[in-house]
Protein backbone atom coordinates (compact mmCIF):
# COMPACT_ATOMS: atom_id res chain seq x y z
CA UNK A 1 0.00 0.00 0.00
CA UNK A 2 1.27 3.36 -1.07
CA UNK A 3 1.38 5.49 1.75
CA UNK A 4 1.56 9.21 1.48
CA UNK A 5 2.25 10.23 5.13
CA UNK A 6 5.96 11.28 5.85
CA UNK A 7 7.99 8.93 8.40
CA UNK A 8 8.14 11.27 10.97
CA UNK A 9 3.91 11.26 10.80
CA UNK A 10 4.11 7.59 11.08
CA UNK A 11 6.31 7.11 14.04
CA UNK A 12 3.79 9.16 16.03
CA UNK A 13 0.66 8.09 14.63
CA UNK A 14 -1.23 10.43 15.67
CA UNK A 15 -3.46 10.79 12.21
CA UNK A 16 -5.24 13.36 11.37
CA UNK A 17 -7.07 14.22 14.13
CA UNK A 18 -3.14 15.26 15.83
CA UNK A 19 -4.52 13.72 18.71
CA UNK A 20 -4.42 9.99 17.65
CA UNK A 21 -6.35 7.72 19.64
CA UNK A 22 -6.33 10.20 23.20
CA UNK A 23 -9.72 10.81 22.85
CA UNK A 24 -11.33 7.32 22.49
CA UNK A 25 -8.88 5.97 25.11
CA UNK A 26 -10.29 8.68 27.30
CA UNK A 27 -13.89 7.97 26.82
CA UNK A 28 -13.69 4.09 27.59
CA UNK A 29 -11.71 4.79 30.59
CA UNK A 30 -14.11 7.18 31.87
CA UNK A 31 -16.86 5.01 30.73
CA UNK A 32 -15.09 2.04 32.66
CA UNK A 33 -14.98 4.45 35.77
CA UNK A 34 -18.61 5.45 35.87
CA UNK A 35 -19.88 2.22 36.14
CA UNK A 36 -18.83 0.99 39.27
CA UNK A 37 -18.86 4.91 40.34
CA UNK A 38 -22.56 5.26 39.07
CA UNK A 39 -23.95 2.59 41.27
CA UNK A 40 -22.50 4.25 44.08
CA UNK A 41 -24.18 7.53 43.40
CA UNK A 42 -27.73 5.52 42.62
CA UNK A 43 -27.67 4.37 45.77
CA UNK A 44 -26.78 7.28 47.19
CA UNK A 45 -29.53 8.84 45.83
CA UNK A 46 -31.70 5.89 47.17
CA UNK A 47 -30.51 6.14 50.84
CA UNK A 48 -31.57 10.01 50.71
CA UNK A 49 -34.98 9.65 49.31
CA UNK A 50 -37.27 12.44 51.08
CA UNK A 51 -34.14 13.47 52.93
CA UNK A 52 -34.12 16.47 55.56
CA UNK A 53 -31.01 18.75 54.84
CA UNK A 54 -29.72 17.92 58.08
CA UNK A 55 -29.16 14.16 56.83
CA UNK A 56 -27.72 15.25 53.36
CA UNK A 57 -24.90 17.35 55.43
CA UNK A 58 -23.93 14.49 58.22
CA UNK A 59 -23.37 12.03 54.98
CA UNK A 60 -21.50 14.23 52.95
CA UNK A 61 -19.27 14.76 56.00
CA UNK A 62 -18.55 10.95 55.57
CA UNK A 63 -15.08 11.23 53.91
CA UNK A 64 -15.83 8.24 52.02
CA UNK A 65 -19.04 9.54 50.88
CA UNK A 66 -17.65 12.82 49.75
CA UNK A 67 -14.73 11.26 47.95
CA UNK A 68 -16.86 9.20 46.04
CA UNK A 69 -19.20 11.60 44.86
CA UNK A 70 -16.44 13.98 43.87
CA UNK A 71 -14.50 10.70 41.76
CA UNK A 72 -18.18 10.06 40.33
CA UNK A 73 -18.58 13.53 39.21
CA UNK A 74 -15.00 14.07 37.42
CA UNK A 75 -15.21 10.75 35.49
CA UNK A 76 -18.97 11.19 34.58
CA UNK A 77 -18.61 14.98 33.60
CA UNK A 78 -15.28 14.69 31.86
CA UNK A 79 -16.68 11.56 30.26
CA UNK A 80 -19.66 13.68 28.95
CA UNK A 81 -17.78 16.61 27.86
CA UNK A 82 -16.16 14.08 25.41
CA UNK A 83 -19.05 12.93 24.78
CA UNK A 84 -20.78 16.11 23.54
CA UNK A 85 -17.71 16.78 21.83
CA UNK A 86 -18.50 14.11 19.31
CA UNK A 87 -21.71 15.26 18.96
CA UNK A 88 -21.17 18.48 17.94
CA UNK A 89 -18.20 17.76 15.47
CA UNK A 90 -20.91 15.45 13.57
CA UNK A 91 -23.26 18.16 13.61
CA UNK A 92 -22.78 21.79 13.42
CA UNK A 93 -19.72 21.87 10.14
CA UNK A 94 -19.44 25.23 10.05
CA UNK A 95 -15.95 26.70 11.62
CA UNK A 96 -17.06 29.36 14.30
CA UNK A 97 -20.72 27.71 15.55
CA UNK A 98 -18.71 24.49 15.84
CA UNK A 99 -15.73 26.26 17.91
CA UNK A 100 -18.48 28.51 20.09
CA UNK A 101 -20.45 24.84 20.68
CA UNK A 102 -17.62 23.45 21.95
CA UNK A 103 -16.45 25.92 23.85
CA UNK A 104 -19.77 26.28 25.56
CA UNK A 105 -20.36 22.57 25.82
CA UNK A 106 -16.81 22.41 27.84
CA UNK A 107 -17.81 26.14 29.81
CA UNK A 108 -20.83 24.11 30.59
CA UNK A 109 -19.32 20.97 32.26
CA UNK A 110 -16.76 22.92 34.05
CA UNK A 111 -19.67 25.13 35.65
CA UNK A 112 -21.81 22.19 36.84
CA UNK A 113 -18.80 20.56 38.06
CA UNK A 114 -17.58 23.64 39.97
CA UNK A 115 -20.96 23.93 41.85
CA UNK A 116 -21.37 20.77 42.55
CA UNK A 117 -17.83 20.11 43.82
CA UNK A 118 -18.13 23.09 46.05
CA UNK A 119 -21.67 22.08 47.25
CA UNK A 120 -20.06 18.82 48.45
CA UNK A 121 -16.89 20.27 50.21
CA UNK A 122 -19.09 22.92 51.78
CA UNK A 123 -21.21 20.42 53.49
CA UNK A 124 -18.37 18.12 53.82
CA UNK A 125 -16.08 20.55 55.44
CA UNK A 126 -18.76 22.41 57.52
CA UNK B 1 -7.04 4.89 -27.20
CA UNK B 2 -10.18 7.75 -28.18
CA UNK B 3 -11.62 6.52 -25.03
CA UNK B 4 -8.72 7.44 -23.10
CA UNK B 5 -8.45 10.77 -24.56
CA UNK B 6 -12.09 11.51 -23.87
CA UNK B 7 -11.99 10.00 -20.30
CA UNK B 8 -8.54 12.65 -19.98
CA UNK B 9 -10.62 15.53 -21.71
CA UNK B 10 -13.52 14.68 -19.28
CA UNK B 11 -11.26 14.51 -16.17
CA UNK B 12 -9.48 17.79 -16.90
CA UNK B 13 -12.97 19.46 -17.20
CA UNK B 14 -13.41 20.88 -13.47
CA UNK B 15 -17.46 21.51 -14.00
CA UNK B 16 -19.46 19.74 -10.99
CA UNK B 17 -21.26 16.53 -12.55
CA UNK B 18 -24.32 14.71 -11.34
CA UNK B 19 -22.94 11.94 -9.48
CA UNK B 20 -24.99 9.99 -7.24
CA UNK B 21 -25.06 10.98 -3.60
CA UNK B 22 -24.01 8.23 -0.97
CA UNK B 23 -27.09 6.29 0.69
CA UNK B 24 -28.11 8.36 3.90
CA UNK B 25 -30.25 7.44 6.79
CA UNK B 26 -33.62 8.11 4.69
CA UNK B 27 -32.79 5.52 2.55
CA UNK B 28 -32.46 2.39 4.81
CA UNK B 29 -35.46 0.61 6.66
CA UNK B 30 -35.12 1.70 10.53
CA UNK B 31 -33.60 -1.41 12.08
CA UNK B 32 -33.55 -1.81 15.79
CA UNK B 33 -29.74 -2.04 16.22
CA UNK B 34 -30.10 1.30 13.94
CA UNK B 35 -32.35 3.05 16.18
CA UNK B 36 -30.51 1.80 19.58
CA UNK B 37 -27.22 3.70 18.50
CA UNK B 38 -29.07 6.83 18.31
CA UNK B 39 -31.04 6.38 21.52
CA UNK B 40 -27.69 6.05 23.17
CA UNK B 41 -26.64 9.22 21.68
CA UNK B 42 -29.93 10.86 22.71
CA UNK B 43 -29.66 9.59 26.17
CA UNK B 44 -26.23 10.61 26.62
CA UNK B 45 -27.08 13.89 25.30
CA UNK B 46 -29.89 13.81 27.59
CA UNK B 47 -27.80 12.99 30.81
CA UNK B 48 -25.40 15.89 29.63
CA UNK B 49 -28.08 18.20 30.59
CA UNK B 50 -29.67 15.96 32.88
CA UNK B 51 -27.22 16.55 35.55
CA UNK B 52 -28.30 19.79 35.96
CA UNK B 53 -31.00 18.04 38.21
CA UNK B 54 -28.78 16.71 40.37
CA UNK B 55 -25.88 19.92 40.70
CA UNK B 56 -29.24 21.55 41.48
CA UNK B 57 -30.63 19.63 44.42
CA UNK B 58 -26.76 19.69 45.74
CA UNK B 59 -26.28 23.07 45.58
CA UNK B 60 -29.76 23.39 47.43
CA UNK B 61 -28.53 21.02 49.95
CA UNK B 62 -25.14 23.35 50.61
CA UNK B 63 -27.82 26.24 50.46
CA UNK B 64 -30.27 26.82 53.13
CA UNK B 65 -33.41 24.51 54.84
CA UNK B 66 -35.85 26.06 53.35
CA UNK B 67 -34.32 26.09 49.62
CA UNK B 68 -33.18 22.64 49.98
CA UNK B 69 -36.97 21.96 51.11
CA UNK B 70 -38.16 23.58 47.53
CA UNK B 71 -35.99 21.24 45.46
CA UNK B 72 -37.06 18.18 47.05
CA UNK B 73 -40.87 19.15 47.13
CA UNK B 74 -40.27 19.77 43.38
CA UNK B 75 -38.68 15.85 42.92
CA UNK B 76 -41.76 14.73 45.52
CA UNK B 77 -44.08 16.27 43.21
CA UNK B 78 -45.69 14.07 39.90
CA UNK B 79 -43.72 16.79 37.44
CA UNK B 80 -40.88 16.17 39.48
CA UNK B 81 -40.73 12.50 39.72
CA UNK B 82 -41.66 12.18 35.99
CA UNK B 83 -38.66 13.58 34.75
CA UNK B 84 -36.89 11.61 37.25
CA UNK B 85 -38.06 8.66 36.06
CA UNK B 86 -37.18 9.54 32.45
CA UNK B 87 -33.70 10.53 33.93
CA UNK B 88 -33.54 7.09 35.74
CA UNK B 89 -34.22 5.09 32.03
CA UNK B 90 -31.52 7.21 30.12
CA UNK B 91 -29.20 6.44 32.56
CA UNK B 92 -29.78 3.02 33.03
CA UNK B 93 -30.50 2.60 28.89
CA UNK B 94 -27.07 4.49 28.20
CA UNK B 95 -25.19 2.36 30.92
CA UNK B 96 -26.02 -0.95 29.27
CA UNK B 97 -25.53 0.69 25.86
CA UNK B 98 -22.15 1.23 27.02
CA UNK B 99 -21.36 -2.09 28.59
CA UNK B 100 -22.62 -3.56 25.09
CA UNK B 101 -19.91 -1.36 23.38
CA UNK B 102 -17.48 -2.94 26.11
CA UNK B 103 -18.55 -6.36 24.60
CA UNK B 104 -17.64 -5.51 21.28
CA UNK B 105 -14.59 -3.76 22.48
CA UNK B 106 -13.14 -7.05 23.22
CA UNK B 107 -14.23 -8.42 19.52
CA UNK B 108 -17.24 -10.53 19.89
CA UNK B 109 -20.72 -10.01 19.55
CA UNK B 110 -20.60 -9.09 15.98
CA UNK B 111 -22.68 -11.42 14.72
CA UNK B 112 -25.79 -10.74 13.81
CA UNK B 113 -27.88 -12.72 16.00
CA UNK B 114 -25.70 -11.57 18.73
CA UNK B 115 -26.33 -8.53 17.66
CA UNK B 116 -29.76 -8.38 17.84
CA UNK B 117 -29.54 -10.11 21.57
CA UNK B 118 -27.91 -7.51 22.76
CA UNK B 119 -29.78 -4.74 21.61
CA UNK B 120 -32.81 -6.60 22.99
CA UNK B 121 -31.23 -7.35 26.51
CA UNK B 122 -30.22 -4.04 26.24
CA UNK B 123 -33.95 -2.43 26.04
CA UNK B 124 -35.94 -4.69 27.84
CA UNK B 125 -33.03 -4.82 30.66
CA UNK B 126 -33.42 -0.69 31.02
CA UNK B 127 -36.56 -1.15 31.47
CA UNK B 128 -36.87 -3.96 34.27
CA UNK B 129 -34.16 -2.02 35.61
CA UNK B 130 -35.72 1.33 36.05
CA UNK B 131 -39.23 -0.01 37.13
CA UNK B 132 -36.80 -2.08 39.57
CA UNK B 133 -34.97 1.01 40.96
CA UNK B 134 -38.88 2.54 41.25
CA UNK B 135 -40.14 -0.18 43.13
CA UNK B 136 -36.98 0.27 45.56
CA UNK B 137 -37.49 3.56 45.61
CA UNK B 138 -40.80 3.72 46.90
CA UNK B 139 -40.11 1.43 49.39
CA UNK B 140 -37.19 3.35 51.21
CA UNK B 141 -39.29 6.34 50.44
CA UNK B 142 -40.35 7.63 54.33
Amino acid sequence: MIDMQTPLKQVRGLGASKTGTEHFWQQRLTAIFNVPLILYFICFILRHLGATRAEVVASLQNPFEAVFLLLMLASVFWHMRLGMQVIIEDYVHEPRSKIAALVLSTVFVALMFVIAATSILKMSLA
Amino acid sequence: MVLVIYGALKMADSRPVARPLSPHLQIYKPMLSMMMSIIHRITGAALFFGTILFVWWLSAAAHSDGYFNLVQGFFGHWFGRLILFGFTWALVHHMLGGIRHFIWDTGRGFALPMVEKLVWANLIGSIVLTMLLWVVGYGVLP
